[in-house]
């Protein structure tokens, strides 16, 4: 088990660069999630890891060791892919064991860390069938027992549950941050979906077009984005973005006006984006709140929740609250309420968060 | 009226002919026959929709039939009976008559010998080929330059080959690449080295090569028909080890007529690889971009999770594409094998047959056209078609497989 750190990892392609410089330390035993839209260079810079593309240019270290010029197989790392990869012509058993006859390992050996994986997994009963004779989430399950049975320094999973229908994939995170708990293997983990982010990571990195936008915690970048493009990433539904314009006592967004205890601190005038969470607003004014005049046009239920589609000033804007079973009381809101503590302000030119005092 | 002329004018009334059929019989169905109105119009539309592809298919089915299905039984009932008995039923006597002949007997293993090396060969190079151009650059145009021998006709490529073989008298310029080349041995160390030492390390990787094969077989678990299989292939690998070493002795003690012009169709058994080396040259282009469009259709993920499972070139080769591609590989065998046993024009062409060059197809043409004995030479058309027809049936099976 190790830590993996990349340090100023570049990929070019011929003379297009894709990746423009990713630094990052994983920890030994941690679970670190890379999110952002497709085209981000996500899956580049886990390729880059596994050994599958080239590095154009900085350093990559598995284990305090240089893998810039170490061939795939020597780097000891396990890689499930979006597809499953598996080796049509094998069955089960023999696709968990190519990786193991490859290296060697005695035969005994080999069937004892077989069968002990196919328990872990619930693949016991499947050993002698063909890929083409599973279903998806037992075809995943045996993408992510080959990568088990080798016990490497580093998993690395290429977007493993992009292939599976929502009620699979729900349950398949639900096992791999088990098996995460369970083997604590150093994991690099690639996905476009904020959900799977939030709920497996120990950390998320976000990139965008081949940047890093922030690392932190799940909680950390939910509470605290460093821009509108990370803000606009996590959560669901995302977070609602207005141009808004910094007055003496808050931020003005069109007719209306947000009231902001925080300091302006000389920055009034200034262009604005105010950032404010669906959940966060209320129907009713609390202490400190700022209320916000929405223009509702349509109420969808979730069952416990609503989520309230309408207008602010010209921005749409999605709302979340409370039903307490019952959407009809939902019907004339014409305000919502927000903590002025939870209003999140963003430069307008650069997207990057303005810190005001609270 | 000129050549070029009838030629096209057969074009045009032959593609013609196919249109105006086609056009004018559905036109006779929808509008004569079950026209789509009136009080059945909806049965008619039904009834018109079950002729309809019988219009299709039945033209093909009357040539294959007349040209085709007839002959194998009219080819069966010659060879049963005596032209010149008026004839009349003579049972097996034709079929007799052949087995006693020694050239039948040549002709026979001649073409096992043709059965067993060109499916081989050129499957390994066709396979060879498409894995060594899948990745480079100029790769699409080697592949042309090597498909292009499909496109020459098996008699032009006999008369290159010819050229090649061609020997001039002693003394004069060798126009015989073959030839040309076997004159620059003078029997020094050079000629030892190419002509003793390197057929050596050949025949001997050979046999190791089927000892190994052997081997393998031998280990397979299974039940009874597995159990004659290994038998089969263990008694097959031991014979071919012995013919092996035979023949490393052979070269070793060869005395070889350096300086000499030689004459290489007419040297008995080798004579018979010159003649598939055409063949071979031809089929490799087939081989080739079938198992190359095979090899890109193996997902490239599988390769990658190969390389990451720590797998080197040789052994993603040879345990996860070649597995993969296991039934074109087949496929591509049992096509070329198809082609092999009927082959003709090539030993026609360069040998007619002589220094025991004999395969089938020409002992039937011999018979049939040469020496007008239709008995025996319906025979050994018959002969032919009863090896032909299994590796036909399992060549569709597989290729239906692979349909699905």
């Amino acid at each position: 088990m190790a830590g993996v750190n990349l340090s100023g990892i570049i990929k070019r392609y011929g003379a297009v660069q894709v990746v423009h410089g990713i630094d990052l330390d994983v920890a030994e035993r941690e679970f670190v999630v890379l999110v952002g839209p497709s085209g981000c260079g996500k899956s580049t810079t886990l390729r880059m890891i596994a050994g599958l593309e080239e590095i154009s240019e900085g350093d990559l270290e598995i284990d305090g060791r240089r893998m810039n010029r170490v061939a795939p197989k020597d780097r000891d790392v396990a890689m499930v892919f979006q597809n499953y990869a598996l080796y049509p012509h094998l069955n089960v058993a023999d696709n968990m064991a190519f990786g193991l006859r490859i290296r060697k390992m005695p035969k005994d050996q080999i069937a004892t860390t077989i069968a002990e994986t196919a328990e872990i997994l619930g693949l016991t009963d499947y050993l002698a069938r063909r890929p083409a004779d599973l279903s998806g989430g037992q075809r995943q399950r045996v993408a992510m027992g080959r990568a088990i049975v080798r016990h490497p320094k580093v998993f690395l999973f290429d977007e493993p549950l992009s292939n599976l229908d929502a009620k699979l994939r729900t349950q398949m995170r639900a096992e791999i941050k088990r098996l995460h708990n369970r083997l604590g293997v150093t994991s690099v983990y690639v996905t476009h979906d904020q959900v799977e982010a939030m709920t497996l990571a120990d950390r998320i990195v976000v990139m965008n077009d081949g940047r890093i936008e922030q690392i932190g915690t799940p909680m950390e970048l939910f509470n605290n984005p460093v821009n509108t493009f990370v803000a606009g990433f996590l959560g669901s539904p995302p977070m609602n973005q207005m141009k808004a314009q910094l007055t003496e006592t808050g931020a003005r967004v069109g007719a209306s006006e947000i009231k902001l205890t925080g300091a302006i601190n000389g920055n009034a005038g200034r262009d604005v984006i105010v950032g404010i969470r669906p959940e966060h607003v209320t129907l009713y004014p609390g202490d400190q709140t700022a209320a916000l005049p929405i223009q509702l046009d349509l109420v969808e239920p979730l069952g416990s929740e609503a989520l309230l589609h309408g207008r602010f000033g010209e921005d749409p804007v999605v709302f979340k609250t409370e039903t307490n079973g019952d959407i009809a009381h939902l019907q004339g809101v014409n305000q919502v309420h927000v903590p002025a503590s939870l209003v999140k302000i963003f430069d307008a030119e650069t997207g990057r968060a303005l810190r005001l005092e609270h | 009226m000129d050549a070029a002329l009838l030629g096209l004018s057969t074009i045009i009334i032959g593609v013609g002919g196919c249109l105006g059929y086609f056009y004018f019989s559905n036109l006779f169905l929808d509008r004569v026959l079950f026209p789509p109105k009136g009080e059945n119009a909806g049965r008619n539309i039904n009834r018109a929709n079950q002729i309809r592809p019988w219009l299709f298919v039945f033209p093909a089915m009357f040539a294959l039939g007349l040209y085709l299905g007839y002959p194998v039984f009219e080819t069966l009932r010659l060879s049963l009976i005596d032209r010149s008995q008026d004839n009349a039923f003579v049972g097996f006597a034709n079929y007799n008559q052949m087995f006693a002949e020694a050239k039948f007997w040549e002709a026979m293993r001649n073409n096992m010998l043709w059965l067993i090396v060109v499916p081989a060969v050129s499957t390994a190079f066709g396979l060879l080929v498409a894995q060594l151009t899948d990745r480079i650059g100029w790769g699409n145009i080697a592949k042309s330059i090597i498909f292009m021998p499909m496109a020459i006709s098996f008699v032009g490529a006999s008369v290159i080959f010819k050229l090649i073989y061609d020997a001039r008298p002693e003394g004069t310029a060798q126009i015989g690449v073959m030839n040309a080349v076997w004159m620059s041995f003078e029997g020094g160390i050079g000629s030892f080295i190419f002509l003793k030492v390197f057929p050596i390390i050949l025949i001997l990787s050979f046999a190791a090569m089927v000892a190994y094969i052997g081997y393998i077989v031998l280990r397979m678990a299974g039940g009874v028909w597995v159990m004659v299989l290994k038998l089969v292939a263990a008694l097959f690998s031991v014979w071919m080890v012995v013919l092996s070493v035979q023949s490393v002795w052979g070269v070793a003690t060869a005395n070889l007529p350096y300086g000499e012009p030689q004459q290489w169709l007419t040297i008995p058994f080798f004579n018979n690889f010159f003649l598939m080396v055409v063949l071979i040259w031809i089929q490799t282009g087939f081989a080739m971009v079938i198992l190359s469009a095979a090899l890109r259709g193996i997902p490239e993920e599988t390769v990658e999770a190969a390389v990451v499972d720590g797998a080197n070139p040789f052994q993603i080769f040879f345990k996860i594409k070649v597995p993969q591609i296991m039934p074109t590989i087949v496929v591509v065998w049992t096509t070329i094998t198809l082609t092999v046993l009927k082959i003709f024009d090539i030993v026609f062409a360069m040998t007619n047959g002589q220094w025991q060059t004999q395969v089938l197809a020409n002992y039937m043409y011999d018979k049939l056209f040469r020496a007008n004995d239709w008995g025996v030479g319906s025979a050994s058309a018959m002969i032919i078609m009863l090896l032909v027809s299994p590796i036909l049936i399992w060549n569709i099976h597989n290729a239906r497989k692979e349909m699905r």
